[in-house]
């Protein structure tokens, strides 16, 4: 098979390709074509990432002007304002700008995987599974520690158990997504049960978690999601050229010589892992594996990997921007979950009107 | 499922024998639970109640509210499952998938967070507004454009559900005591539940029942769809209106009462359809029987499962529920249309 991987995924015979200023780039034995414009457009919305995080970093009840931010960056800063930023501002804006990416990244590969575009990783059971697991950890009072990993565990668990019940010789995307609401309903229920009998105080620390919450990330978090993202972007970047096959249909997927179901496999795995690290982190927040990847595509086109990276820049912009809004400009502080809900409802109500024709 | 058997009972017969089953299962409600009772107090709680008598206080006090209510419940979900089935045509059409128990939720998690209410008799109210706000939301969107496909319908429902859930847990995240009123009545419950419920629910419950009873013709037509029942000189537009209007007062009143249940109004319809066929005349009241049989039945379960305390019922229609809708969507080809 002489899959060359292209960042842009773009088929050499396609006229919409040539329109666009592409530029080969050979790395060893690999040649990438890159996309000039959607380069610019990752490196844009990468930069407006930063920026907001430095800005992130400014606010809260002790308000930091910019340069001392910066200064505490560099370490040259006083201490009080070297411990605000590196130990207490730092770790939560850089958790929400890896979190916002895997799982905007993981609704883009899911939302491509079964060709429809109002499915996303917590609509199939994936957030459920870890939210079982998470609740029934901080119900019987373990260490919470391990908390992540126990969540992360249910949410790898709850995907597997939807894929085996899928199959049926292959894997149908509508079966799959109504097979996983099944589970999904499934694993709320245990969820129910469980809360139901903790007291109210686990109760109340079992809702929080659910909502989907930042608060609390520290150093430890950042570098299970950087090293799990080192890990899953390429391995997602090397997947949109079968991806965008897949999109084609089975048909001629098979006939360009692509393994269907060892892809298909390899596609949910990757985003499986990439929304499971991500819940384990944060816990389940809703929407913005859904809402982001639509986001991007209005923006900048067809599927590929500039698009995956453009996907994730953007899930990083909207989760930090979603925290910093959900713990600074109301009166109470809400958990990110419940900004990122309140947001995605209407881009939901909007989308699906607006795409209701094709389905 | 039981068409094929070749000693096949006329469906008179089999009604009848469903309401036997039904008797058999409400005396079990009755006797079954932490505290055991005999078959001969149970009934002489209800005929001839001895205030002395420990066991029979149990019953009379605890055991027939949650029995009685849970005959309503039963009954509203399973009838409102199967009108809704009819009229869009659509086999995933149920109360919780559509938003209902969402909607009815948030409602409620709002008045007794905004109003301070602490008594189900004040927030009821809130349950049929909730109910009907989402279940309109959620339906309208779905068939948005097209016609609402399975997939869409499920789909629309989970997320709805998920944002109104997300709105709920934000309530409750930020009063606790809000939280501990209304947590037990979250999961979906027939326990604790006092018969003054039941005045102000009733008038509904037995309206939508007996309007949808009444309309078994008219759901035949509209199940047929919409072009056919149109060419039959059916105005189909008024007729799903009214559907829907009595499907809000079934689903309104068990949320009410009940709290959010689901998987009843799924399941009863399937099996009903695969026992007597596809006439709604017949299914309408094997629904009525059936529905209330399982709901019951699932309540009994959650007793015995988790002795000595117990699982709330909307907790065991869910464990069960779920994967029979998966069994459908593994079965039929309900996912191709």
């Amino acid at each position: 098979m002489s899959v060359r991987p292209t960042a842009t995924g773009a088929r050499p015979d396609e006229p919409q390709a040539m329109s666009r200023r592409l530029r080969l780039v050979q790395v060893g034995p690999v040649a990438f074509r890159i996309d000039l414009r959607m380069a610019a457009r990752v490196a844009f919305a990468t930069a407006a990432l930063l920026a907001l995080g430095a800005w992130g970093l400014t606010l809260g009840s002790f308000r930091l002007p910019l340069a001392d931010v910066v200064r505490a960056l560099l370490g040259s800063a006083p201490a009080d304002a070297a411990f605000i930023v590196m130990g207490l501002r730092l770790p939560r804006v850089l958790a929400a700008m890896l979190v916002g990416p895997a799982l905007a990244m993981s609704g883009a590969i899911f939302q491509g995987l079964l060709r429809n575009p109002l499915v996303s990783p917590d609509v199939i059971g994936i957030n459920a599974g870890a939210s079982v697991a998470a609740v029934w950890w901080i119900i019987s009072h373990r260490p919470p520690v391990l908390l992540p990993v126990v969540a992360f565990a249910g949410a790898l668990g709850a995907a597997a158990a939807v894929y085996l019940l899928t199959w049926r010789g292959h894997i149908s995307g509508a079966r799959l997504i109504l097979v996983g609401i099944g589970a999904h309903a499934l694993l709320t229920a245990g969820t129910t049960a469980l809360i139901v009998r903790a007291n109210v105080y686990e109760a109340a620390t079992a809702y929080r978690w659910m909502t989907g919450s930042l608060a609390g990330s520290d150093w430890g978090d950042v570098a299970t999601l950087a090293a799990a993202l080192a890990l899953l972007v390429p391995a997602g970047l090397v997947l949109m050229w079968p991806l965008r096959a897949l999109q084609y249909g089975d048909q001629t997927a098979r006939s360009l010589g692509l393994p269907l179901e060892r892809t298909r496999l390899a596609l949910m795995a990757v985003g499986c892992a990439l929304s499971a690290v991500a819940v384990s982190v944060a816990g389940p927040v809703g929407f913005v594996a859904f809402m982001v990847p639509h986001l991007a595509r209005m923006l900048a086109g067809p599927v590929g990997g500039g698009l995956f990276l453009f996907t994730g820049a953007l899930g990083g912009l909207l989760l930090l921007g979603a925290d910093l809004l959900g713990q600074h400009a109301l009166p109470v502080s809400l958990p990110v979950g419940v900004i990122t809900a309140a947001l995605g409802a209407p881009y939901f109500l909007f989308l699906l009107y607006r795409t209701n024709a094709q389905m | 499922m039981w068409s094929g058997s070749p000693a096949r009972v006329s469906r008179p017969a089999a009604l009848l024998l469903l309401a036997g089953a039904l008797v058999v299962v409400a005396l079990l409600s009755l006797r079954v639970g932490s505290i055991p009772v005999t078959t001969a107090d149970a009934l002489a709680a209800l005929t001839d109640y001895d205030p002395d008598s420990y066991t029979q206080t149990v019953v009379r006090t605890m055991r027939l509210p949650r029995t009685v209510i849970g005959l309503g419940v039963g009954a509203a979900l399973a009838v409102a499952g199967s009108a809704m089935q009819a009229a869009t045509r659509n086999p995933l059409a149920e109360p919780s998938l559509l938003g209902v128990n969402a909607g009815a939720s948030f409602a409620i998690v709002a008045a007794v967070y905004l109003g301070h209410m602490t008594h189900p008799l004040q927030y009821i109210w809130f349950a049929f507004a909730g109910a009907l706000g989402a279940s309109v939301l959620v339906y309208g969107i779905a068939s948005a454009g097209g016609g609402a496909s399975p997939v869409k319908l499920a789909l629309a429902g989970v997320i709805i559900s998920a944002l109104l859930g997300s709105w709920t847990t934000a309530l409750l995240l930020l009063n606790k005591e809000t939280l501990e009123v209304v947590r037990f009545w979250l999961a979906g419950s027939l326990a604790g539940r006092s018969l003054n419920l039941l005045p102000p629910v009733v008038p509904f419950l037995a309206a939508g029942l007996l309007g949808a009873l009444l309309l078994g013709r008219q759901l035949n037509t509209l199940s047929l769809g919409e072009d056919a029942a149109r060419s039959l000189g059916m105005h189909t537009g008024r007729m799903r209106a009214a559907v829907a209007g009595l499907v809000v007062l079934l689903a309104g009143s068990a949320v009410a009462l009940a709290g959010p249940v689901g998987f009843v109004g799924l399941a009863v319809p399937h099996i009903v359809r695969a026992w007597v066929g596809s006439d709604y005349r017949w299914i309408l009241p094997f629904s009525l029987l059936l529905g209330p049989a399982l709901l019951l039945g699932a309540d009994i379960l959650g007793r015995v499962l988790a002795r000595p305390s117990e699982l709330q019922v909307g907790v065991v229609t869910a464990l069960v529920g779920a994967p029979f809708l998966i069994s459908m969507a593994r079965r039929r080809r309900v996912a191709e249309r």
